[in-house]
């Protein structure tokens, strides 16, 4: 296994960025030019802003711009974290795989810690509820088949924090 | 509803008497189709009132609403959380009856941004984000020496994210 650097010093966002980032990572303002008026608190035209956070979204700094649901109270009341004990050589394959179906929000790839921890790819399976879970689990274990050595899924019984993720250090 | 400011907008509580099928239509539209692509022009929200068939300001009050409601958490940029600093995914084993005050004293760190209990022998699963790998290790020895747990590490390998979007309805 080879251990590849989240980060890319080349996508590494200048100060400019991060300033826009945090003036932005608690959601745009719902007026008719948010990103003239997101420029007008940073000093910076509307034109700079657009063309910062084009860069990011191309880069992948940032993921994407929109509404961000709530699933919870859209109904979706049942996430799993199913974990996955696969051969190492075929961790890519499958997690490129498991994250394109589009039950899946997230899929990782993160190492074990034997013998706490036997697990080497991780998918977050959403649902209205255990049960459709559950079943949309099974699929990802009909697809991996005998090469899945062993899974599990990790039902949350308390959410204990969830905040939008926060760059640190204010203003 | 806390509102300090026009741009600060925190999460909503959701509102318990909001349920998915007082959505209409045009909500459910506008859900599927703009979790993505807010156009990144002057006007955003009168080009979604273009593809919606609606006006600028009916827009701009829906968004309001959806958000007071508590079906979206904010309109905006969803960021990759190791696009802007180290972030690692922690578990960890905490005897059931010191859970609550462990669990709080993890959550009270302000790089703590996702806090779980899931139903594993490793019962308690958080996120943890700092804007380097120094200050991310910090914290960890922090929250080790304070608890006196053995945190297991789990850092990101590689992410597989194919970002079709999420069908709220389908």
């Amino acid at each position: 296994m080879k251990p590849q650097a989240a980060v890319d010093t080349a996508r590494i966002p200048d100060e400019l960025d991060r300033r826009i980032i945090r003036a932005t990572q608690a959601g745009l303002p719902l007026v008719p030019e948010p990103y003239r008026q997101i420029g007008e608190q940073l000093g910076i035209g509307t034109e700079e802003v657009m063309q910062r956070m084009r860069r990011m979204l191309e880069s992948g700094v940032i993921r994407r711009i929109g509404a961000v649901p709530n699933h919870y109270t859209l109904g979706f009341r049942a996430n799993g974290m199913s974990v996955w004990d696969v051969p190492d050589r075929l961790v890519r394959k499958y997690g490129k795989q498991i994250g394109a179906l589009e039950f899946v929000s997230h899929a990782y790839h993160r190492p074990r810690h034997l013998p706490r921890w036997r697990y080497n790819l991780f998918a977050m399976v959403h649902g209205r509820d255990r049960k459709e879970v559950e079943q949309k689990v099974a699929i990802i274990a009909g697809l991996l088949g005998g090469d899945a050595r062993d899974h599990r899924i990790l039902f949350s019984s308390r959410i204990l924090k969830k905040s939008g993720l926060r760059l640190p250090g204010g203003g | 509803m806390n509102t300090n400011g026009s741009t600060a907008i925190r999460p909503a509580a959701p509102d318990p008497s909001s349920t998915p099928e007082d959505l209409t239509p045009l909500e459910r539209r506008l859900l599927n189709e703009f979790q993505h692509h807010l156009p990144l022009s002057p006007t955003p929200f009168a080009e979604m009132a273009e593809r919606l068939g609606c006006s600028e300001s009916q827009i701009l009050q829906l968004l309001e609403d959806l958000q007071q409601r508590g079906f979206i958490s904010r309109v905006g940029p969803v960021f990759r959380p190791c696009g802007i600093g180290a972030s690692m995914l922690v578990a960890t084993t905490v005897p059931e009856d010191e859970l609550e005050k462990i669990a709080n004293f993890i959550s009270s760190y302000d790089e703590v941004n996702h806090n779980y209990e899931r139903q594993h022998r490793l019962n308690l699963w958080f996120v943890v984000t700092a804007p380097d790998q120094g200050h991310l290790e910090r914290v960890l020895e922090d929250m080790e020496h304070f608890t006196g747990l053995d945190l297991v590490r789990l850092p990101l390998v590689r992410e597989y994210h194919i970002d079709l979007g999420f069908p709220l309805w389908c």
